[in-house]
């Protein structure tokens, strides 16, 4: 009876199945493309199927290099992000002061500002404060938006320890710093972890504000963009578009896992 | 026998609100303090200033003869078992009992066999390796307590430790705090706005109201002589009779007050005091019937033993007292 009720039409099934191909058959094809022996189109169906460009990839030192930028600069951003993240949600959420839900909005602002606000924004003050392009401006960039993640990670595990557990640390005889270590660090743990590779990913393949604050530097993405621009060894794009996908979607697939067990670990108790 | 904790005129303000407004005590040395009192009447933060999470904004505390004054909570040699127990979720119950010992950097053998003498010392042995959510709460109770003592404070605060407890647990929790009390000789404060488990527990009580100790003394003092109105209603439900009755009775003050249980519904006898009334309610109590006679417009209310007839709603009765037993009262 109950598998009667549930069975939905066929035209719905359809429907669902198209919808779900239409988000995700592009990226198998930019996988396919990894593989073509065709150069200088997207043709289809290829006209023969070669794992070269992974060879040609590996041997282009103009890819390591944006590769090794972006990892820098999405490493540095998140380490950057996570302990101004975790600072400021400490505040909010575990004190009261003036302008306290002020803070809180402005934290917040820049993932819902439109990039290209931030970019400008960024550069102009760059170039009003007479800050040269480097590697830095890139990072300061990423951590604006860096910082939100983890900020809304952590402010929503710093929520739920009571504060009473803080206070029974200190009674107990463990100064702020044992306090952070033995009892905050394991309860906000994951969602830190979470938010950190969240970051990370973030971090990676940004775009829109990289461009305003990079000068002449290629992240990984940028780089892919100047690639399509101009057809030369088409289908490297593609093999660094497959290596984006594994660097972005593994941290966030880790990052879900982990905070759907923390909370369940910090759950527990209360 | 000195002095373990001393307020010296003690204020905690927070902006306009006097939470505690110029409160001085003295708990000695092995005492079974009570604070008690209303929400709201400054009594937690009587023993928040004691732990150090807040400090006051007047005045001078003394914790066994040292300045406490700007000593974080960390580096006073007084525990606390919270409200809310404040069990760390994610240790488990021996490393929760252990945290005192281990922030202080006790070998781990040692702080292990500490804690689970700690354990068997509230009747928790073998539950070391659970963790706080799989527990009851007169469980989690026991652990935090023994939390606390594992560290051998000198003094132990303990917040409405058995609020959250029902009745039964808490009958039997009282007396097995007061047991361990006695045996291990720590000062205990205790926080509560339960006034029996004041009277049953404590050696002195500090009645709180409106931040102020509107009367410190034994628990029959406070029950008996209460010098406030406040207090004669907050701790149990004396009578509090108004001027006109004390003035036809010769008493000097304002007001006094007078225990239900102090009344008899008879004729006085030799020295007695007595007042004539109606009697205009009765209820049955179990052990008692508690009649209200009005007399001149006051309700007074009298416990009479329940083996005695009740007269009926509307007829005249003599009530009838001895003079010792009615307390002038300060103030209003």
């Amino acid at each position: 009876m109950r598998s009667e009720r549930n069975r939905s039409p066929l035209g719905l099934k359809i429907a669902a199945a198209a919808g779900l191909a239409f988000m995700h058959v592009p990226i198998l094809l930019i996988f396919l493309y990894a593989f073509t022996t065709e150069e200088k189109s997207y043709q289809f169906p290829p006209p023969g199927l070669t794992t070269q460009w992974f060879a040609v990839a590996w041997n282009r030192p103009d890819v390591w290099a944006a590769l090794t930028l972006s990892v820098k600069v999405a490493s540095i951003a998140t380490a950057v992000a996570l302990v101004l993240g975790t600072l400021c949600a400490a505040a909010v959420s575990q004190t009261r002061f003036f302008g306290r839900e002020t803070i809180s909005l402005l934290v917040i602002l820049p993932i819902a500002l439109p990039g290209i606000i931030t970019g400008i924004a960024l550069r102009s003050a760059f170039s009003m404060a007479e800050i040269p392009f480097s590697f830095w401006t890139i990072v300061l960039g990423h951590a604006t938006f860096c910082i939100v993640v983890v900020y809304n990670n952590a402010v929503a595990r710093f929520r739920r320890i009571s504060g009473s557990l803080i206070e029974a640390s200190m009674d107990l005889g463990a100064d702020g710093f044992q306090t952070f270590r033995y009892i905050i660090l394991p309860n906000i743990g994951t969602a830190l972890l979470a938010g950190g590779m969240l970051a990370f990913a973030l971090s990676f393949d940004e775009v829109i504000v990289t461009t305003f604050t990079a000068g002449q530097q290629s992240t990984l993405p940028i780089w892919m963009l100047e690639e399509l621009i101009r057809p030369r060894q088409r289908p490297v794009t593609n093999v660094v578009a497959m290596i984006v996908v594994l660097v972005t979607f593994l941290p966030i697939l880790g990052a879900y896992y982990l905070t759907r067990d923390g909370d369940q670990i910090a759950g527990a108790g209360k | 026998m000195s002095t373990a904790v001393l307020f010296d005129n003690v204020s905690r303000h927070f902006g306009a609100v006097r939470a505690v407004d110029g409160v001085n005590l003295e708990i000695a040395e092995g005492e079974f303090f009570a604070m008690l009192g209303p929400s709201g009447s400054g009594k937690t933060t009587c023993l928040r200033l004691m732990a150090g999470f807040e400090q006051p904004t007047g005045g001078h505390i003394e914790i066994f003869g040292e300045t406490a004054e700007g000593v974080p909570p960390y580096r006073r040699s007084v525990n606390t078992v919270f409200q809310d127990y404040a069990l760390f979720p994610h240790l488990s119950i021996l490393d929760n009992v252990a945290y005192g010992l281990m922030v202080k950097g006790v070998g781990r053998e040692e702080r292990r066999k500490a804690a689970e003498d700690a354990l068997a010392m509230v009747k928790l042995p073998n539950y070391g390796s659970r963790r706080p959510g799989q527990l009851s709460g007169g469980q989690r109770q026991r652990v935090a307590l023994a939390r606390a003592l594992v560290n051998k404070p000198k003094v132990l605060l303990l917040d409405e430790p058995l609020g959250a407890l029902d009745l039964k647990l808490r009958e039997q929790m009282q007396e097995e705090l007061k047991t361990l009390q006695k045996s291990l000789g720590i000062t205990f404060v205790f926080v509560t706005h339960d006034q029996g488990e004041a009277l049953s527990m404590a050696d002195r009580i500090a009645v709180f109201n409106d931040g102020r100790i509107q009367q410190l003394g034994s628990p029959e003092e406070v029950y008996k002589q209460p010098k406030t109105r406040f207090v004669a209603d907050f701790v149990g439900s004396s009578n509090v009779l108004p001027a006109k009755l004390c003035q036809k009775l010769g008493v000097r003050s304002a007001y006094a007050s007078l225990r239900p249980e102090a009344i008899a519904l008879s004729a006085p006898g030799e020295g007695a005091l007595s007042l004539n009334g109606t009697v205009s309610a009765h209820s049955f109590l179990g052990a008692v019937n508690r009649v209200v006679v009005d007399v001149d417009g006051a309700r007074i209310a009298v416990a009479s033993p329940a083996a005695l007839a009740v007269p009926k709603v509307g007829s005249p009765v003599t009530i009838s007292f001895a003079a010792h037993e009615l307390h002038p009262m300060e103030d209003a």
